[in-house]
């Protein structure tokens, strides 16, 4: 979120459009650019028109409110007012995922991915950690249409590196392909790299592929990565569909026809999620802990005849 | 009870001059090539429109986007009609682009859209979408330090929907003087009347009460139109609610106030007789 102040520093376009967050959200921006901080009040549908407004003379507006409001709240506005018209908006999206577990499902962001992913014109990113995030920030002033950022709690392990650079749409090879291509997006790649550390104890080895932009997907690195693996095993914080895992498959199929490699899609299952606790312990209730994945990754190299909807339902 | 508004029967029994009954044709003309269209919507909104942009917009058609130019938004954008009418007459595309109305391959469809028709400032047709789009135009104009005025033109259903209100709270907050709002106020939506479906009065001390100053005049009467939009901000410091006292279909007696004329599918030999009786040979 500081990004946001220092590119406000750097480039007068950039606005911060708050509803209602936190006391003290970027007050250090409040008081150094009172007019480009702007708190709208708890309209999001409103917002993302006056950003829509803003957008069309020339500004750079960065909304931010939790993932859930800015996604399922406004999204004829998504739709129609940023994406039809391809306005250069950032929605920032506080608590992707299960970051807000004991808050309930009213809060939990779990298709956040696919319905914003099959909008027309719109850019969805989920950075890994902290140094990623800000790696993407500078790269939001120039890049073209609506972006929506799903942003983590917040103090996840840094694992995400400076020398791999980072671009919109540009996936990251964190580890070599092996038997098995890991594809992650967000906090997961967290768990698919203590995953990998299992695996590689047990004599498998275990690439990974970062797909921190969802949309567009980096057809080229996911078909380079897939070369030569028995297993593409896709990980997300989402339900099972239209995220990431939804997102392989249309590209293998698109891009081989026949021929398709074999597909674990590892996620959150398809219903809302009536526990409470912390994303932590949400993620090992649904399987998606690193001891888990391993598991689910082995038995699925075991049995290679199974389908993943069978591996993958428990 | 509702007291019917002395506007509302001024409108009722207002008389269209000539240009009126032109803009009308061009409208009629774009129906009958397209067998369809929102009619009674856009007859409502056309005194509306044509002193918008004959007499208040500043805005020059041979260069539709000028950084300076006054914006307009039609929000209740199944009432582009109306709004192709004007565009067409004063040259930001050919009179003839009318006769595709609703094609495949034409840059007029059912609702406007941004980047396909000159002169369109936003894609409209879902409702309750160009307060806030016109909020931020006008905060941006504020912010630059600009000269231009923002109009978004709503209809009366559309205001059921809450982001209008939403939109209204935040013109308010930053006291947007240079934002006005006009509502097409003709008391009848898709279903039937408006304080049937969702009643909207008192609709003067809504706005009101939202921070608004209000006027409210016969919507079809070019002259009071003229001198209450001339004269915006109604009070400095707040954005303006112009609330336009009009008759659905006004100008064609069979469709006037009639709710099976708010989208007309296709015009039967005698309805086209009786538009010609009304609006002249088209």
């Amino acid at each position: 979120m500081n990004m946001i102040h220092k590119l406000a520093a750097r480039d007068e376009r950039v606005l911060y459009i708050g509803s209602d967050p936190g006391a003290g959200t970027l007050r250090a921006m409040s008081k150094e650019f009172p007019d480009r901080h702007l708190i709208e009040g708890i309209s999001e549908a409103h917002i993302i028109g006056m950003s829509a407004g803003l957008a069309m003379e020339g500004y750079l507006p960065y909304v931010n409110t939790i993932a859930t409001f800015l996604t399922r709240r406004c999204y004829e506005q998504v739709a129609i007012d940023l994406c039809l018209h391809n306005l250069p908006v950032r929605l920032i999206a506080n608590g992707g995922g299960l970051v807000y577990a004991p808050l309930g499902p009213t809060h939990q962001a779990i298709e956040d991915i696919a319905i914003m992913r099959a909008l027309p014109n719109m850019t969805v990113v989920c950075p890994a950690d902290a140094d990623e995030a800000a790696r993407l920030m500078e790269h939001t002033l120039d890049w073209p249409g609506p972006i929506y950022i799903r942003l983590a709690k917040g103090g996840d392990a840094i694992v995400s590196k400076a020398e791999h650079g980072f671009e919109i749409g540009r996936a990251i090879v964190m580890r070599s392909p092996g038997d098995v291509l890991m594809v992650t997006t967000g906090i997961m790649l967290q768990r698919a790299l203590a995953a990998a550390d299992l695996l590689a104890a047990q004599g498998i080895s275990a690439g990974i592929l970062h797909m921190h932009t969802v949309k567009p997907l980096d057809t080229e690195a996911l078909m380079r990565a897939i070369q030569g693996v028995k297993l593409v095993v896709s990980l997300e914080e989402h339900v099972p569909a239209g995220g990431l895992g939804s997102a392989i498959a249309e590209t293998l199929i698109d891009n081989l026809g026949g021929g398709l490699p074999a597909m674990l899609r590892l996620s959150l299952p398809d219903r809302f999620m009536h526990n409470y606790g912390s994303q932590d312990s949400l993620l090992k209730k649904h399987d998606l802990a690193p001891g888990s994945i391993a598991a689910a990754i082995q038995r699925s190299l075991a049995a290679p005849e199974k389908s993943s909807s069978q591996l993958h339902s428990t | 009870m509702i007291q019917i508004s002395p506007h509302a029967e001024a409108a009722q029994a207002c008389k269209l001059d000539d240009r009126s009954l032109y803009l009308r044709r061009l409208v009629l003309r774009a129906v009958r090539s397209a067998g369809r269209g929102h009619v009674g919507p856009a007859l409502s909104l056309i005194e509306i429109v044509r002193v918008l942009y004959d007499d208040v917009l500043r805005i020059d058609p041979r260069s539709p986007r000028d950084p300076d130019r006054d914006r307009a938004i039609l929000s209740k954008g199944h009432g582009c009609l109306a709004l192709y009418a004007l565009l067409a007459d004063r040259g930001f595309f050919p009179v003839s682009e009318l006769d595709g109305f609703c094609g495949t391959d034409s840059i007029l469809g059912g609702h406007p859209e941004y980047g396909m028709v000159p002169g369109v400032e936003a894609s409209t047709g879902a409702l309750g979408h160009g307060l806030s789009i016109g909020v931020g135009l006008a905060l941006a104009a504020r912010m630059r330090g600009r000269t231009y005025r923002t109009f978004v033109l709503l209809g009366d259903g559309e205001i059921n929907e809450g982001s209008v209100w939403e939109a209204a709270m935040g013109a308010a907050k930053h006291g947007l003087d240079n934002l006005t709002a006009l509502i097409d106020y003709n008391k009848l939506q898709s279903y039937g009347p408006t304080d049937y479906v969702m009643p909207l009065e008192p609709l003067a001390d809504k706005w009101r009460s939202f921070g608004f100053a209000v006027e409210e005049l016969n919507g079809h009467d070019v002259g009071a139109l003229r001198t209450t939009l001339g004269q915006v901000p109604a009070v400095p410091g707040k954005p303006t609610a112009i609330i336009c006292h009009t008759v659905k279909g006004k100008g064609l007696p069979a469709a006037e106030s009639n709710a099976d004329w708010h989208h007309k599918n296709k015009l039967t030999d005698n309805e086209l007789d009786a538009i010609r009786v009304a609006v002249g040979d088209f």
